[in-house]
């Protein structure tokens, strides 16, 4: 598959992603959006991944393990992304819990 | 010996620094010694220096270099000469007895003001001394200027009284129109010759390198400088208001320092005044005028010293025109008696004043006569010094300074002979109406009558001595050959003008016949000024005419107050009120305005809504992105893109 | 058009319609299961490009717990299409213009770049995505980041549970 493709694919998830937490006001979409993003960088991340490794073994047959830290990386990425979900999870529901409301607008604290 | 010059101004200098740091703490006999010695001091070294000019000649006593930048250099260095020498001893001679005087004039003040008082004199002399000793115009100018300094604070001495505040105003800014004259005058020399020093400007070399334009604006700002710390007209006014300060401070400013300044500095500069003739002109008429105008305001004055300090105007005007004429070593002895006498009758004045208690209308004083033994005597001959009678001191500096003006137009003669004779008349007016005759002030002040203490009486017997002696160093060629020991001390300075100079020589069958009618005119002058006021009642009827001119001084005040200060005042308040409230408060008020409402409305964008922020994040984001790749390919792709679409 | 080609282009196509199916469905648990929707498809591009390891933990992590946690916080919170939130038309408009504008830059960026244009990613072949390779790495070379990512998780878990306690 042409590097770009993948390039494109992920460019477009990201941008869905940024449309969505300029366009909704709900909270918990918001961070789905979020996650939408981190995984369209995943993807671009395992396809570089996979795009070093055919240039490598395409010079030198034996080079079979160029690539892996970009995989490693995206584990890591999905890592944080999970405490940050649970982080984040728990301070919508606070907010929820204070405003009885999930709408950020609500957020306007940082006003006057 | 001329190595220890330094030590003239500093004895001063200390003098003021102790007195003036330690005013609170010092006993007031303490000031008193610390303040006059300082100038006994310096008087005694003066009269060492003058003894080692009088046989070694002329020399400059450099101290250390002060300014020293690329084509100019300015040392502070001390010019020693036949000139300064006799300056420094009539300054500090005469200083030093009205600082002896003071001890005892000044003595109800409270002692830190007494030690105020004393810091300010010896400042004064300080700073008169650097005039005098500096050996070129730059120093001569801090010294210009620390005089102009001392005499508004001296002036403005008793500063709880609003009057005496503004009289030191007026004299400050009078004095700084003229410095702004002297300041041009050096920045002109500096400009055409790069150097400020006497003995560098007067060079022959140098004198060549300036054109016949540039010699006669010099000497006319350096003369608009002398009109302004001389008292010459129009700047004259400071200097009658002037006598707000304490009595002994008039006699220093008027009698010994400051206003000798201009005339010093005329002299120092004689040679470019002898090549510019029209200058010389502007000086004699400028100081005829003075002379004539102020003998005629002084006629009606009723407080003892306004009549003085006319009288001060008047004779400055006389010096003014011996410079004018070329008699440079007439003027310069005519400021050496006249500091005498003047001295003597300021000091003699201060002390009838002191006895008054304070009161200086000589319509309320009479008959002092028998109560101020000591003061009438000195008093009277300081009167006939000034006068003119011979063989007074006044009588031989006059006489100089008229023959000079007969042989340059016998029209400078008369009318100089006229004021002379409005001399006689208003001081002996004066002396009239304040010794002779019966009391005419109130039976508590005759009660209180006292001759002065010892302090200030001295000092009034020592200089009625000088007063009638002093005359005998010039005494004319008429009377006795080469008997005139000023002028043969004196001649190295004027040399130059001298060789200069066209000499006229009055036959001497014409100066007795001059001499003979001024003497007699004079006389009886006098004898009818003291018969007319002898019987003297005060009527209360108001002047009129002419006399109501005089005295209200020709309304010059006035004069000048509608012509310059209310025109400047309406000005001023244009600017205030108009220009300044509403162009420039408006204009800084009006940037305040608009960044005030710029931000309000700017601040709307901070709605605190977080998606709003992240829609500008978003669009920052894009910016960046086209200006960090800022190149014509994004564009071609972004239309290939568009053209895809 | 071969098999590989054929499933990239579905699972990409399935991707980008969930995507923008999670942007617009009104109903937030339709959202949700949209996104689950998008990390299966994710998963499918990484088995695609022989990520087995990743496209596992990719399902089990994300499309399974993470996503049930939204599920539950949504369903805690008894939202639905009623008492969603909408922004107005302008911001909305706003917002797409905004990524479209970020979109088209990145876009005609990545065309710019035209070293690109030869690359190859790697597809069925390739044997680093295998967990026995990531293990080796990620026990020897990545160990000290592993065992932080561990403190992380229990300060994420302690900040949790001090967000949420009640009070």
């Amino acid at each position: 598959m042409p590097i770009q493709y993948y390039i494109y694919l992920s460019l477009v998830l990201f941008s869905i992603g940024i449309i969505g937490v300029l366009t909704r006001r709900n909270a918990i979409i918001v961070f789905m959006c979020i996650e939408l993003m981190l995984n369209s960088v995943n993807l671009l991340l395992v396809a570089f991944s996979k795009m070093h490794l055919a240039f490598a073994t395409a010079n030198d047959k034996l080079a079979t393990t160029v690539g892996t830290d970009g995989q490693l990386f995206v584990f890591f990425i999905m890592v944080v992304a999970a405490a940050e979900v649970s982080v984040g999870l728990a301070i919508i529901v606070m907010l929820y819990r204070n405003t009885h409301s999930v709408d950020i607008n609500f957020l306007n604290r940082l006003k006057n | 010996m001329s190595k220890l010059v330094y030590l003239i101004p500093l004895f001063p200098l200390l003098g003021f620094l102790i007195n003036g740091l330690g005013r609170k703490n010092l006993s007031k006999s303490m000031i008193g010694i610390v303040g006059s010695g300082a100038v006994l001091a310096s008087f005694v070294v003066s009269v060492l220096v003058f003894l080692d000019v009088k046989t070694n000649g002329a020399s400059v006593v450099p101290l250390f270099p002060f300014i020293d930048v690329k084509g100019l250099v300015i040392p502070f260095a001390f010019q020693v000469d036949q000139l300064s020498s006799l300056f420094l001893l009539i300054i500090t001679g005469i200083g030093f007895l009205i600082h002896l005087y003071s001890t005892a004039y000044m003595h109800e003040e409270e002692n830190q003001h007494y030690g105020r008082y004393f810091a300010y004199l010896n400042l004064f002399v300080f700073s008169m001394l650097l005039l005098i000793l500096g050996s070129n115009y730059v120093i001569m100018f801090i010294g210009w200027e620390g005089v102009g300094l001392c005499s508004y604070l001296l002036i403005g001495y008793w500063f709880k009284n609003n009057d005496y505040n503004y009289a030191a105003k007026k004299a400050f800014i009078m004095n700084r129109i003229g410095d702004l004259g002297f300041l041009l005058a050096v920045f002109w020399l500096i400009f055409k010759l790069g150097t400020a020093t006497y003995t560098d400007v007067f060079s022959a070399a140098s004198l060549a390198k300036l054109s016949a334009f540039d010699i006669t604006t010099i000497t006319t700002l350096l003369f608009v400088g002398a009109m302004g710390k001389s008292a010459q007209i129009p700047l004259y006014t400071w200097l009658p208001d002037a006598m707000a300060g304490p009595t002994p401070v008039s006699a220093l400013i008027h009698a010994a320092t400051m206003v000798t300044a201009g005339i010093y500095m005329i002299a120092r500069s004689n040679i470019l005044y002898t090549m510019a003739p029209g200058t010389q002109t502007l000086v004699a008429i400028v100081g005829l005028a003075t002379a004539i105008f102020a003998a005629t305001i002084a006629l009606k004055q009723n407080d003892i010293k306004k009549v003085l300090a006319y009288s001060t105007v008047s004779q400055l005007g006389y010096m003014f025109l011996g410079l004018g004429v070329g008699a440079y070593t007439g003027a310069v002895f005519h400021v050496m008696t006249h500091a005498f006498f003047k001295a003597l009758l300021f000091l003699g004045a201060g002390s009838v004043i002191h006895a008054m208690h304070h009161e200086q209308d000589i319509r309320k004083m009479g008959g002092l006569k028998k109560h101020l033994p000591i003061t009438h005597i000195t008093f009277l001959l300081a009167c006939l010094a000034i006068a003119g009678i011979p063989p007074f001191s006044g009588f031989f500096s006059k006489d100089e300074i008229l023959m000079a003006a007969y042989a340059k137009s016998p029209l400078y003669y008369y009318v100089g002979l006229g004021g002379a004779l409005m001399t006689a008349f208003y001081m002996f007016r004066l002396y009239t109406l304040t010794f002779l005759g019966g009391f005419r002030g109130t039976h508590d002040q005759e009660h209180h009558l006292h001759e002065s203490p010892a302090a200030m009486t001295i000092p009034l017997v020592v200089l009625a001595i000088l007063s009638v002696v002093g005359g005998l160093v010039g005494i004319p060629e008429l009377f006795a050959k080469d008997a005139h020991s000023l002028e043969h001390f004196l001649a190295p300075i004027f040399a130059g003008s001298t060789a200069i100079a066209e000499h006229h020589h009055l036959e001497a069958s014409q100066e007795w016949i001059l001499l003979g009618v001024s003497t007699a005119l004079i006389i009886a002058v006098i004898l009818y000024a003291v018969n007319s006021f002898k019987k003297y009642q005060a009527n209360g009827s108001e002047n009129s005419g002419v006399a109501k001119l005089l005295e209200n001084k020709w309304y010059v005040d006035e004069l000048y107050n509608t012509v310059i200060v209310n025109p400047l005042h309406l000005l001023a308040g244009f600017f205030k009120n108009i220009i300044e409230k509403n162009l420039i408060d408006g204009a800084v008020n009006g940037v305040g305005r608009l960044v005030g409402y710029g931000s309000r409305q700017l601040r709307l964008i901070q709605s605190g809504q977080v998606g709003n922020y992240l829609i500008i994040m978003v669009l920052a984001i894009v910016v960046f992105i086209l200006i960090w790749f800022n190149d014509l390919t994004i564009v071609y792709y972004l239309t290939r893109l568009f053209k895809m679409a | 058009m071969n098999t590989t080609e054929i499933l990239f282009f579905f699972l990409s196509a399935l991707a980008i319609f969930s995507a923008i199916m999670v942007l617009i469905s009104k109903n937030p648990i339709h959202s949700v299961l949209w996104l689950v929707a998008v990390f299966f498809a994710i998963s499918g591009h990484y088995i695609l490009l022989n990520a087995q390891f990743l496209a596992i933990v990719n399902m089990i992590v994300y499309a399974g717990a993470i996503m049930v946690l939204f599920l539950f916080v949504v369903m805690l919170m008894n939202l639905n299409a009623e008492t969603e939130p909408q922004k107005n038309l302008w911001m909305k408009l706003a917002g797409v213009i905004s990524g479209g504008c970020l979109l088209m830059v990145l876009v005609s960026l990545v065309r710019q770049a035209t070293d690109l244009n030869a690359k190859k990613a790697m597809t069925t072949t390739g044997d680093i995505g295998l967990i026995k390779n990531l293990g080796k790495l990620l026990f020897s070379e990545y160990v000290v980041p592993f065992e932080i990512t561990s403190v992380l998780f229990l300060s994420a878990m302690i900040g949790a549970i001090v967000i949420g306690k009640k009070e």
